[in-house]
C-alpha cells in the first residue's frame, strides 16, 4: 500500500487542531456569591436552573462579612445572595451593585430546636425549666440569627433565667454544630438547617425584626441576571427556597402559617 | 470517589503548596543564611517578624491581604495589578503564611553547621559564595528538607487566608480545603470526607519520610 501523501498528513493535523481548539473562548460561568447559610438551597437552585436551560452558575461560600470585604476589594463575583438586607444596601450605597436589582429572596426563620425528640415542647416552654445544662445560640452582635434569638428571650422576659446557660456561636452555623454534635442540648438555630429532626419550637416572627436576605447584581452577566430573575419570579424557584425552610417575601403560603 | 471539580481543587492545592515552597527556598535560604550569622536585638526583632504569621489568625492575615493587595488597596493604589482573587495572590499569601514553617528550621539548620569547618573552606580559599554552596548547604540538607517539607504541608492545609484572599474562584483559587467547607456547608458530607481523607494521606505520606529521614540524620 502506497503511504499516505504528505498533503493528506498535513490536512488531518490542520482537522484535528481545529477540532480540539475552541472556536471562541466559552463565556466564564457566572459566580454567585452565597451566604453560608443559603448553601444546599442555592446549589437546589443552581440544579433546577441549569435544568430548565439556564447558564452555567459557580456558587461561592462564605459569610455575609467576609463576601461583602471579597467584594468590596473587587472580587470577580456576578451577583450576592446575602444573609441579611445591610451588606447589599451598603454595596447599592458604595456604586458596586444597583438598586433596581436589590431584591428579598428569602426570610429566614428561627427556631428553638433539639436533636432529642422529647425535649422541646411546641410552645417553648423549655426554656422556663431547668430540663437543660446549654443553651446555644449565635452571637447576637454580629449574627442575625442570634439578634432574633436575644429579642425574642428578651421579649419574653426570659433572659434573666438562661443567662448563665448560653453558649455563644460565631454565627447560626456554630449554634447548629453546638447543638446537633449533643454538646449543647438545644438552640437557636435556622428552620432551613434542621428540616423536622428531634424536636422543635418555630419562634413566632413577630417577637424579632424579620431575617430578610437581600440579593443583588453586581454585573450585567446574562446568567447572573437570569439565575436572580428565576429566583425572584419562577414558582418552581420559590417553592425550593419555601422547601428549605425559609419564608417568601409577600407570601401567604408559608409552610408555617398553613399549620398554624 | 472524588468528583472533576475536587481533583481540580487538589490540584491547585498541590501547585499552590509547590510554587509556595520553591518561592520560599528562594527566598528563605539566603534570609536564614544571614539571620543564622547575626547576633543581637535586629535578629530577635526580625525573626519575631518573621514568627507573626504563627500568632495572627490566618483570616485576619487573610484580611488585611485582601485590603492590602486588592483593587482599592495601596498596591493598586501605585499602579500594581491587583494580586487578590488570583494564583499569583494566593503564592504571595501562602509564602507569608508558611513564612516561618521553612524558615525557622533553615536557621537552626545553619546556626548548627560547625563555624570550624566554615573557617577550614576560608583558609582553603573558598569565598563566601564558595562557602554557602559547598558546606552549609551540604550542612543543613536535612533542615532544608524538613522546611519544604514543612512548608509544603502546612501550605496545603491553609484555609484562613486562602478563604478571604481567594475568592474560591474554580481552577484558580478554590484549593481543596475551600472546596471541603463548601460541601460541609452545602451539607454533602460524603464529598468532605472523601476529600478531606485523601488530603490526609497526601500529608502523612509526606511527613512520615520526613521524620524518618529526621531521626536517621540526628543518630
Amino acid at each position: 500500500m502506497r503511504a499516505p501523501s504528505l498533503h493528506f498528513i498535513a490536512l488531518l493535523a490542520v482537522a484535528a487542531i481545529a477540532g480540539c481548539a475552541p472556536n471562541d473562548a466559552p463565556a466564564p460561568p457566572a459566580r454567585i456569591a452565597v451566604a453560608a447559610n443559603f448553601a444546599a438551597t442555592a446549589s437546589a437552585l443552581r440544579d433546577a436552573h441549569e435544568s430548565a436551560g439556564g447558564g452555567r452558575i459557580d456558587v461561592i461560600l462564605g459569610s455575609t462579612g467576609s463576601l461583602h470585604a471579597q467584594i468590596t476589594a473587587g472580587a470577580p463575583f456576578d451577583a450576592f445572595l446575602a444573609a441579611d438586607t445591610a451588606r447589599p444596601d451598603r454595596l447599592v450605597a458604595e456604586h458596586l451593585a444597583t438598586a433596581e436589582s436589590r431584591f428579598v429572596y428569602a426570610i429566614g426563620r428561627l427556631v428553638l430546636w433539639s436533636p432529642h425528640i422529647d425535649l422541646v415542647d411546641p410552645a417553648g416552654d423549655v426554656l422556663r425549666g431547668e430540663g437543660f445544662t446549654h443553651l446555644a445560640i449565635a452571637d447576637p452582635k454580629t449574627a442575625p440569627y442570634g439578634a432574633a434569638a436575644h429579642a425574642y428571650l428578651e421579649g419574653a422576659g426570659l433572659l434573666g433565667t438562661v443567662a448563665a446557660r448560653l453558649v455563644t456561636g460565631q454565627s447560626v452555623a456554630q449554634a447548629y454544630q453546638y447543638t446537633a454534635s449533643g454538646n449543647a442540648d438545644l438552640g437557636f438555630v435556622a428552620v432551613s438547617q434542621v428540616a423536622g429532626r428531634g424536636s422543635h419550637f418555630i419562634i413566632p416572627d413577630d417577637s424579632h425584626a424579620p431575617l430578610e436576605q437581600a440579593a443583588v447584581l453586581l454585573t450585567d452577566h446574562p446568567d447572573a441576571q437570569a439565575f436572580l430573575h428565576f429566583i425572584r419570579h419562577d414558582p418552581d424557584a420559590r417553592a425550593i427556597i419555601a422547601a428549605h425552610g425559609y419564608g417568601l417575601p409577600n407570601d401567604e403560603t408559608r409552610p408555617d402559617a398553613r399549620r398554624r | 470517589m472524588l468528583g472533576a471539580a475536587d481533583l481540580q481543587a487538589l490540584g491547585v492545592s498541590l501547585l499552590l503548596a509547590a510554587v509556595t515552597v520553591i518561592g520560599l527556598l528562594a527566598c528563605g535560604l539566603p534570609l536564614a543564611w544571614w539571620l543564622a550569622r547575626r547576633d543581637g536585638t535586629g535578629k530577635a526583632w526580625l525573626e519575631a517578624v518573621i514568627a507573626l504569621p504563627l500568632v495572627l489568625p490566618p483570616t485576619v492575615l487573610g484580611f488585611y491581604l485582601l485590603l492590602l493587595l486588592g483593587k482599592t488597596g495601596p498596591l493598586a493604589a501605585v499602579g500594581l495589578p491587583p494580586l487578590a482573587f488570583s494564583f499569583g495572590g494566593l503564592v504571595v499569601g501562602s509564602m507569608i503564611y508558611s513564612l516561618p514553617f521553612v524558615v525557622q528550621p533553615l536557621i537552626t539548620g545553619f546556626e548548627n553547621i560547625d563555624q570550624r569547618r566554615l573557617d577550614a573552606a576560608a583558609t582553603l580559599g573558598a569565598g563566601p559564595r564558595d562557602r554557602f554552596f559547598s558546606v552549609a548547604l551540604p550542612g543543613a540538607r536535612s533542615a532544608i528538607i524538613t522546611g519544604a517539607v514543612l512548608g509544603f504541608a502546612h501550605t496545603l492545609g491553609e484555609f484562613g487566608v486562602v478563604l478571604m484572599l481567594g475568592g474560591s474562584l474554580p481552577g484558580e483559587t478554590r484549593v481543596a480545603s475551600i472546596a471541603i467547607y463548601q460541601h460541609v456547608e452545602s451539607m454533602d458530607l460524603a464529598s468532605a470526607h472523601a476529600l478531606s481523607a485523601v488530603l490526609v494521606v497526601i500529608s502523612l505520606v509526606l511527613l512520615v519520610p520526613t521524620y524518618i529521614l529526621r531521626r536517621r540524620s540526628r543518630s
